[in-house]
């Protein structure tokens, strides 16, 4: 027995090291980036047009909606803020268009899903959605097995290279709501100013992310631009948390972003810890995926969310009219998939209505593009650490070029040109955000990615 | 006057085979007549017909079937590598993250090398490095405990957290897209590392490995040398110095073992189900895989049982929360109730209780 052990475990040795030095040459390559890095060479890019569009259901008055049964997949309950956005818009549509509506709770981003979704089309469902960004992979597993039933998918990024006729990604230009949230931040920050508790260089806001992931410094961006449009000596901090949902964590880093000086805070995280933290704190705080104001009367703002009902109501109409589902949808203000809720007057600025009501109706016109190139500036590009390393500025440090990771991959290569008519054309190659740029005044206090 | 209590508990001698599962079975009937009454109360639905979702949500398809069976065989593996340790009282509450290092070493293969070797040597590289990796993690606080008598409890435990972060760390790192968080499911297209279905069924192999995993640690338990150590180091460690049992080795020889087994489970996780890895790879089963292995009395054949009667209960559960629009969390009170009482069972089989007798007769 022993010397049977002993055997084994000179072979699982050898074996490792045999793994290793398979691994070597790509292990090596990790620190000889920093001498490659300065001849970082940009990789060709593709200059193509926008495939994202957002079609509505032609009606919503099926002729067949009873045969019709839609599975929802969802990856906690209704407690989480994110999860309950998508469930409410589910179930209303599923109501409007008269369809069967079946739903699975927390299923984690693992073969659950797949699971999830094979046992849904068992019991009869013509088409399955799914919530979370880490069931996507999933999602492509059962559209492979299923080719007869649709499958549809928010935030994810795989659709549009997979080419499976029967999967789709979808998503929303919630930029623009989280640019007119924005605005409800900087004229808040101008009347903190006006009334001399503050000064001009002291608008300082913070931010309490996720992930550094794009879809988070997309929101983050995006939001500071809005703010910037109406203040513009504001700066902003930011602080990762590495988790969509910790309530306690979110709570420390709003608190960091307190200690830090940030007169304002706003968040992409889906708990309430940063909301109640400013509202003991009596900071403003600008949410997101749906209203505060009950937990946080005093601080809260504006909220801007996603509107999933226009979507759901158009992959059943296409679902029950057998018609294809557009493969990257990426939802508008127009359609009605990016709003803002009630502004709390009490806590606003005054005018901040009007305000974002002018905004949003230049968005919807094009007179106004929230990654307007003019309006930002990248200093900070450096190839060696990979930082903006895919962008090209002017000599006045405005951006004039970006190689977009559209068709994502493990290497995260450039590949499409997403600055055209002078400005960042956020998801319009593909439906989920792909704006990954550290802009100038925004700081990093740490980084999860 | 000395009055004598309204009831004490005398431990019973022993217990016949069929009066102990009369009390099982009477326990389960009972668990379910009160989460009935607790169901109708706070929901207003039929306790029968949630009983009937529940068995229908377990085993109502073919493929719940065979999706049970995998959920069990995962828990019962998780279960039989907790067995050696729990035999020898080394509370190893780390399986959590012993299956997550094991995964986690399979996966960074799959990822690495999937494109490098051919696909029988990634299997054999992803299966020893699963091994190694939950063998070390187990073999950590055994040598610690061996040395300087620490309390492997919490050292095993405070183990978990560091594979979760550790498996954390990576996913993000290797995240596609870029900061995602997420790794995917690897190899996708070439399926290079996927343990391949067998008659049709994607996880049959996975479920032949846990049978024979099962027959493995049974006979080693029961029938050799080490498992006879492992007995007496449990029953006292004293009487194993004096009879000339080398307790060190023993523990660390067998937390060696302990992890290999969830290292293995990690190793089937990723390669024969998920194919890809997470911080919820191993899903709390770690945590599971405790209670499966104590209903059972540490007995690998029993586990089978305890390990199919949890997975169903949770299976069943979420069949629950779909069919009704229940929040999850009602299905967790039901499984609970049934779980509480099963435990509870236990009791009775092993005490006795003698009510006060109403007879006149003084004791003086």
């Amino acid at each position: 027995m022993k010397k049977f052990m002993s055997i084994l475990l000179a072979a699982v040795m050898v074996l490792s090291f045999a793994a290793c030095t398979a691994q070597a040459p790509a292990e090596t390559a990790a620190p000889a980036a920093e001498t490659e890095a300065a001849a970082y060479v940009r990789p060709e890019l593709k200059s193509i047009d926008p495939i994202c569009s957002a079609p509505l259901a032609e009606s919503k008055t099926l002729a067949n909606a009873k045969d019709i049964t839609v599975g929802f997949i969802y990856l906690h309950d209704e407690n989480s803020t994110y999860d309950r956005n998508f469930m409410d818009a589910a179930k209303a549509a599923c109501e409007v268009m008269g369809v069967n509506y079946l739903e699975k709770v927390g299923i984690p981003e693992t073969n659950e899903c797949y699971e999830a979704a094979a046992d849904l089309v068992d019991r009869g469902c013509d088409l399955v959605f799914a919530d979370s960004f880490g069931h996507e992979s999933f999602m492509v597993q059962a559209a492979k097995e299923f080719p007869d039933v649709e499958f549809c998918h928010a935030t994810g990024t795989m659709a549009h290279t997979e080419n499976l006729s029967n999967f789709h990604d979808a998503f929303a230009d919630i930029y623009q709501g989280r640019y007119l949230a924005g605005i409800a931040a900087g004229l808040k920050l101008n009347e903190m100013i006006a009334d001399g508790k503050i000064t001009a260089d002291q608008a300082k806001m913070g931010y309490v992310g996720a992930f550094t992931y794009a879809e988070v410094i997309s929101g983050y961006t995006s939001f500071y631009l809005g703010a910037k449009s109406v203040c513009p000596s504001v700066t902003m901090d930011v602080q990762f948390t590495g988790s969509w949902y910790d309530e306690a964590l979110e709570k420390e880093a709003a608190q960091t972003l307190l200690g830090r000086n940030c007169v304002l805070i706003s968040q992409h995280a889906d708990s309430m810890g940063a909301p109640t933290a400013c509202e003991t704190a009596g900071v403003p705080n600008v949410a997101y995926n749906g209203s505060t104001i009950a937990a946080c009367p005093n601080t809260f703002l504006v909220s801007s969310r996603i509107n999933w009902q226009p979507y759901f109501e158009y992959i059943i109409s296409c679902v029950a009219n057998k018609k294809p589902i557009v493969t990257d949808w990426c939802g508008t203000i127009q359609t009605g998939s990016v709003e803002l809720s009630e502004i709390n007057e009490k806590a606003c600025a005054p005018e901040t209505k009007k305000a974002i009501e002018e905004a949003a109706a230049k968005l919807k016109s094009g007179e106004l593009q929230v990654f307007d190139a003019s309006t930002f500036t990248v200093s900070n590009i450096d190839p060696a650490t990979f930082t903006n390393a895919n962008a090209v500025t002017d000599a006045s440090n405005k951006l004039t070029s970006y190689g977009g990771d559209v068709d994502t991959d493990a290497a995260y290569t450039a590949d499409t040109e997403v600055v055209k008519n002078g400005a960042f054309q956020e998801s319009a190659y593909r439906s989920a955000p792909y704006f990954d740029l550290k802009i100038d005044g925004i700081t990093l206090l740490n980084s999860a990615m | 006057m000395h009055k004598e209590p309204l009831f004490h508990i005398v431990k019973r001698p022993a217990i016949e085979w069929y009066k102990s599962w009369a009390i099982r079975v009477l326990a389960v009937i009972l668990a379910l007549i009160l989460a009935g009454i607790v169901t109708l109360a706070l929901t207003g639905l039929n306790p029968l017909k949630v009983y009937a979702t529940m068995v229908d949500g377990a085993v109502g398809t073919t493929r719940r079937c065979w999706a049970l069976a995998q959920k069990t065989a995962m828990l019962l593996c998780i279960a039989l590598a907790l067995t050696p340790a729990f035999r020898m009282r080394f509370w190893n509450t780390g399986a959590e993250g012993q299956v997550l290092a094991g995964g986690m070493a399979a996966a960074a293969v799959m990822l690495k090398c999937g494109d490098l070797v051919p696909n029988w040597l990634l299997f054999i590289l992803m299966f020893l490095s699963a091994i190694v990796a939950g063998a070390i993690w187990g073999v950590i606080p055994a040598f610690f405990k061996a040395k300087w008598g620490t309390n492997e409890t919490l050292f095993t435990l405070m183990m978990n957290y560091i594979a979760i972060q550790i498996v954390g760390f990576f996913v993000l790192e290797w995240s596609v897209p870029k900061g995602s968080g997420q790794i995917g499911i690897i190899n996708q297209n070439s399926q290079a590392g996927w343990i391949p279905p067998l008659f049709g069924q994607a996880y049959l192999i996975n479920i032949i490995l846990v049978a024979l995993i099962t027959v493995f640690v049974y006979v080693y338990i029961r029938y050799t040398k080490h498992g006879y150590e492992i007995d007496v180091v449990g029953e006292s460690e004293r009487t194993a110095r004096y009879i000339g049992i080398d307790v060190k080795k023993v523990i660390i020889r067998t937390m060696i073992l302990s992890g290999a087994i969830c290292g293995i489970t990690g190793f089937l996780l990723v390669a024969g189900s998920d194919h890809t890895i997470t911080k919820d790879t191993a899903g709390g089963n770690g945590f599971t895989a405790i209670m499966v292995c104590w209903l059972a009395k540490f007995n690998p054949v029993w586990m089978i049982l305890t390990s199919l009667l949890i997975c169903f209960l949770q299976k069943g559960a979420g069949e629950i929360a779909t069919m009704f629009q229940l929040n999850l969390s009602f299905a967790d009170i039901i499984t609970g109730i049934i779980i509480f009482f099963i435990v509870g069972s236990e009791f009775f089989i092993n005490y006795r209780i003698i009510w006060r007798k109403k007879e006149k007769e003084d004791r003086k």
